[in-house]
């Protein structure tokens, strides 16, 4: 019995690796009180702009605050936010890729329109408008992305089950007797989920960058719940006093998603090895 | 007696293309096509491509909508049936489908194919119909938590057929069941088929492009060309009457050197279904064309023994 | 007299998996040999081996040796070989939908071969393909040379592919499957075309196929391959009219033909077996009728008549 194929991902070493590390910064989210010893939120300005020392394994911000501590507390924001966001597009994503696909006519035309006019506008500039129109905050940023995104799992999601709809299993389910419903829910999203899923998750690594840098921006995550965006825009006015403030954020970022990339990859190969038709002599 | 099936003028239009600046073209792939069906019976529809048969299967278990004409099923007429009716009669007709590798579910075990029937016509599944199935096809019982991509060609074609049957359908159309299949398990295949026939007293509507394997198959044969019935031969070994049909026999070859011929192919190719040119659609490449074939297109003859499309029949 | 191509002994693996074992076969001029096997007997891969095309596929000759006109292949250099293929031997593959460029006109297709090989300019490049397409009975040579692929039939293209094949002037061409992909009544209008190509210009072909009934009509001589291995060899006549090795009976038996009894067309029980898993001894013994203990023992090819047959219990024939 083969393993699925996430497990068979991590046979490659760059799998492991990656999904070692995202193991480690979802456990620290989840567990943040335990593991953090200050608390993020109060200050301590004779202790500001502190750099490493035992006390601080990665200094302190300019309020005196431990920085590894806010890091972890961060990373809960960073990863509910954009995991949130994203799978809220996914669900909608796929729901509208689903019936434009299948239902065709009138409905296909105007998503496809919708999702093309969208398509052309950098996620970015979607989300700015967004926040502009909903306001700053967790909630403001995760709908934002959440839109920004929804073009792509519609567009993937439809182009999967317009290939699906053509295949004879699904012509025999119907000569069985099978109703719509019976082939979308059984066959049709079923077969569509996995690339669908892969493409989930790389898109929550570039959903954390856009969490991110709407952070930077002042219109994420407000002080003084911690985010990444939030103190790498702190750090960007102390790059020379205390360059450590916006250097740890920003590497945890950059890590992260480095992290997602490289399993998404193995994750992918994983799945087409299974895929391969074997060479006939 | 009363036919099984009943087709009358059965024809069938597909629109293709068209944008917003050009109108879409139309092409009659199915066109007035009748044929009757009796119980038990093995009809073959045989033909080259663009010839309507795989469309023909596909209206008469009404995947595809006919754009005209009547299908009577054991009386009921199948065009004008509502959805819960239409379902009920799946039971009682079922389709084996061309291709081995793509008619199955990749991500399904073969008992949850083979389950998947009663599940659509919301019946209980009895214990040990999965095992009794596969062994009716002469498959070993434990291939039943197998994925389609571990078996053969061969073997996935019996589950197809198993799926078929699962029901215990009335009538089967098999749509080219052996095309993709190697010579030795098509004939594995055709041998099953004619046990389950005998078996379960099925009746077959068998479509395939090797007419020598219609020819042994099947009681009567249905002649295809360009969407229309040409001729009807009303047992294998009845002399040919249209040109279209003596060209089809004489292009096949005999595993016999000593019946090598003198090959005299017919010449051209088929024309387009889009660009229908007037009168008999086989004129442009028929030896026997006059100038009324050219203008004047054939009705299938009155005669119902041995109906032949053609102003000037052999 | 030299065979144009000959196989001597060929065993064949991509990787570690051994595929091909010991095959040998001759093709001389003006003659069609039929290499006849169902999916996994190895006739492609025995192609691929002629034309000295099997590392592109990862594979390679681990014995024997594959001659063209008296000249070892794996002797040659690479520049030697390639000069070889287009220019000596043309190949016509399988399926005609993808064997052309979908994005170069058809002229273009065939003018480029006589170019490369026969360095022809231009000009008579284009007169020579014009030439080639009227002899292959293509109607409006000059308009089909200016057409896009997709615009012409099955049978239309494959006949392009057949001139590519032959613009260079090749003395042998390779034809694997050349009509499966094809209607019936195109596939007599090529058959019938490779069989006069042959007459006319004193060609030597190897047609590959899986059909007994395109090597009744057209071949000279036949090899029957399974499993990787040569089972019978011989002129068609007598080894249609006699087959001495039961797999070549029960292929012949699996075609459907005039006079069947109802219930006469069996099949052969069982599947051909993976070149993962190949039986030791006879490789067609376990669906073989005849099969017994002797069969454990690999059979060798011994000659029959005026062909060659690898079983224990041929048939005797004339």
């Amino acid at each position: 019995m083969t393993m699925p194929a996430p497990i068979r991902a991590l046979r490659r070493p760059t799998g492991a690796i990656a999904a070692g590390w995202l193991l480690a910064v979802i456990f620290a989210a989840l567990f943040a009180p335990l593991l953090t010893p200050y608390a993020y939120d109060v200050q301590n300005l004779p202790q500001a702009y502190q750099p490493a020392s035992s006390a601080h394994w990665l200094g302190t911000d300019e309020f005196g605050r431990d920085l590894l501590t806010r890091l972890i507390y961060g990373a809960r924001t960073s990863l509910s936010v954009s995991a949130t966001a994203i799978a809220i597009s996914v669900a909608c994503g796929m729901t509208l890729g689903a019936a434009a696909a299948w239902f065709g006519g009138w409905l296909d035309r105007v998503v496809t329109m919708v999702v093309d006019m969208t398509w052309s506008f950098p996620e970015i500039l979607i989300a700015l408008i967004l926040v502009a129109i909903i306001g700053p905050g967790t909630t403001g940023t995760m709908i934002a992305i959440s839109v920004a995104y929804l073009a792509q799992f519609t567009r993937l999601t439809r182009a999967q089950i317009m290939t699906l709809k053509g295949e004879t299993f699904v012509e025999a389910a119907r000569s069985l007797g099978a109703t719509n419903g019976h082939i979308l829910f059984r066959h049709l999203l079923p077969n569509a989920l996995a690339p669908v899923l892969v493409s989930a998750m790389l898109a929550t690594g570039d959903a954390i960058i856009l969490e991110a840098t709407l952070g930077f921006f002042g219109l994420g995550a407000q002080p003084p719940t911690p985010s990444w965006g939030g103190m790498m825009s702190a750090g960007s006015a102390l790059v020379f006093k205390a360059p450590w403030i916006i250097i740890f954020p920003g590497l945890a970022v950059a890590i992260t998603v480095i992290a997602i990339n490289l399993y998404g990859d193995a994750l992918i190969a994983a799945l087409d090895v299974r895929a391969k038709v074997r060479r006939t002599a | 007696m009363t036919p099984l099936i009943q087709i009358d003028a059965l024809s069938k239009r597909f629109r293709s293309g068209g944008g917003l600046l050009s109108r879409p073209r139309t092409m009659l792939a199915v066109r007035d096509v009748s044929l009757s069906i009796g119980k038990g019976e093995v009809v073959g529809v045989v033909g080259e491509s663009g010839c309507g048969k795989s469309t023909l299967a596909r209206l008469v278990l009404r995947l595809i909508e006919p754009t005209t004409g009547s299908i009577t099923f054991d009386g009921t007429e199948v065009t004008t049936l509502p959805p819960a009716a239409l379902r009920q009669l799946r039971r009682r007709i079922a389709m084996v489908f061309q291709d081995p590798y793509s008619s199955l579910d990749p991500r399904y075990t073969l008992a949850q194919v083979l389950a998947e029937p009663y599940q659509v016509q919301r019946q209980k599944l009895p214990a040990e119909s999965v095992a009794e199935m596969l062994s009716a096809v002469g498959l070993p019982e434990g291939l039943a938590q197998s994925h389609p991509h571990q078996l053969s060609g061969g073997q996935r074609q019996r589950v197809g057929i198993a799926r078929a049957l699962a029901m215990r359908p009335d009538f089967v159309v098999l749509d080219e069941p052996t095309a993709s299949l190697d010579v030795s398990i098509q004939a594995q295949i055709i041998a099953l088929l004619e046990d389950l026939r005998d078996r379960m007293g099925l009746t077959y509507l068998f479509i395939s492009h090797d007419l020598g394997l219609v020819r042994y198959f099947c009681d009567r044969i249905v002649v295809m060309y360009l969407g229309a019935v040409v001729e009807v031969l009303p047992e294998p070994r009845a002399a040919p009457r249209h040109p279209y049909t003596v060209a089809l026999i004489q292009s096949g070859f005999v595993p016999d050197p000593a019946k090598r011929r003198d090959l005299t192919p017919l010449q051209g190719e088929i024309p387009s279904p889009f660009a229908l040119p007037p009168g008999c659609a086989f004129a442009s490449r028929c030896g026997f064309a006059s100038s009324r074939c050219r203008t004047e297109t054939p009705k299938l003859s009155q005669d119902s023994t041995h109906p032949v499309a053609c102003h000037h029949p052999l | 007299m030299t065979a144009l191509l000959e196989l001597s002994e060929v065993n064949v693996a991509i990787g570690t998996t051994a595929l091909l074992d010991r095959i040998s076969l001759r093709v001389d001029k003006g003659q069609i040999l039929g290499l006849v096997g169902e999916s996994g007997s190895g006739k492609s891969l025995t192609a691929t081996a002629a034309m000295g095309l099997l590392p592109l596929i990862g594979g390679r000759v681990t014995a024997g040796t594959v001659r063209f006109d008296g000249q070892d292949l794996a002797a040659m250099t690479d520049r030697q070989r390639r000069a070889l293929r287009g220019r000596r031997i043309g190949f016509v593959s399988q399926n005609p939908m993808t064997a052309l460029d979908p994005v170069q006109r058809i002229g273009e297709q065939v003018d480029v071969v006589s170019r490369l090989h026969l360095g022809l300019s231009r000009q008579a490049a284009r007169t020579r393909t014009l030439d080639l397409l009227t002899q292959l009975r293509i109607p409006e040579a000059a308009a089909v040379a200016e057409s896009w692929p997709h615009q012409l039939s099955g049978g239309m293209k494959q006949r392009i592919v057949i001139a590519m094949a032959l613009a260079g002037d090749p003395d042998l061409i390779i034809a694997d499957e050349p009509t499966t992909a094809l209607d019936v009544t195109v596939q007599a209008q090529i058959i019938q075309i490779l069989g006069a190509l042959v007459r006319d210009r004193g060609l030597a072909l190897l047609l590959i196929t899986h059909d007994m009934g395109v090597v009744a009509q057209v071949c000279d001589r036949v090899t029957v391959l399974y499993a990787g291995r040569v089972a019978e060899e011989g002129p068609v006549g007598p080894i249609f009219a006699a087959p001495a090795h039961p797999y070549t009976a029960a292929l012949i038996g699996c075609i459907p033909q005039e006079g069947m009894e109802k219930g006469a067309l069996k099949g052969i029980p069982g599947t051909v077996p993976s070149a993962l898993a190949f039986p030791s001894g006879c490789r067609f013994g376990p669906r073989c009728a005849r099969a017994d203990a002797a069969c454990q023992q690999v059979p060798q090819l011994r000659s029959r008549g005026q062909g060659l047959v690898a079983c224990h219990h041929a048939e005797d024939g004339a």
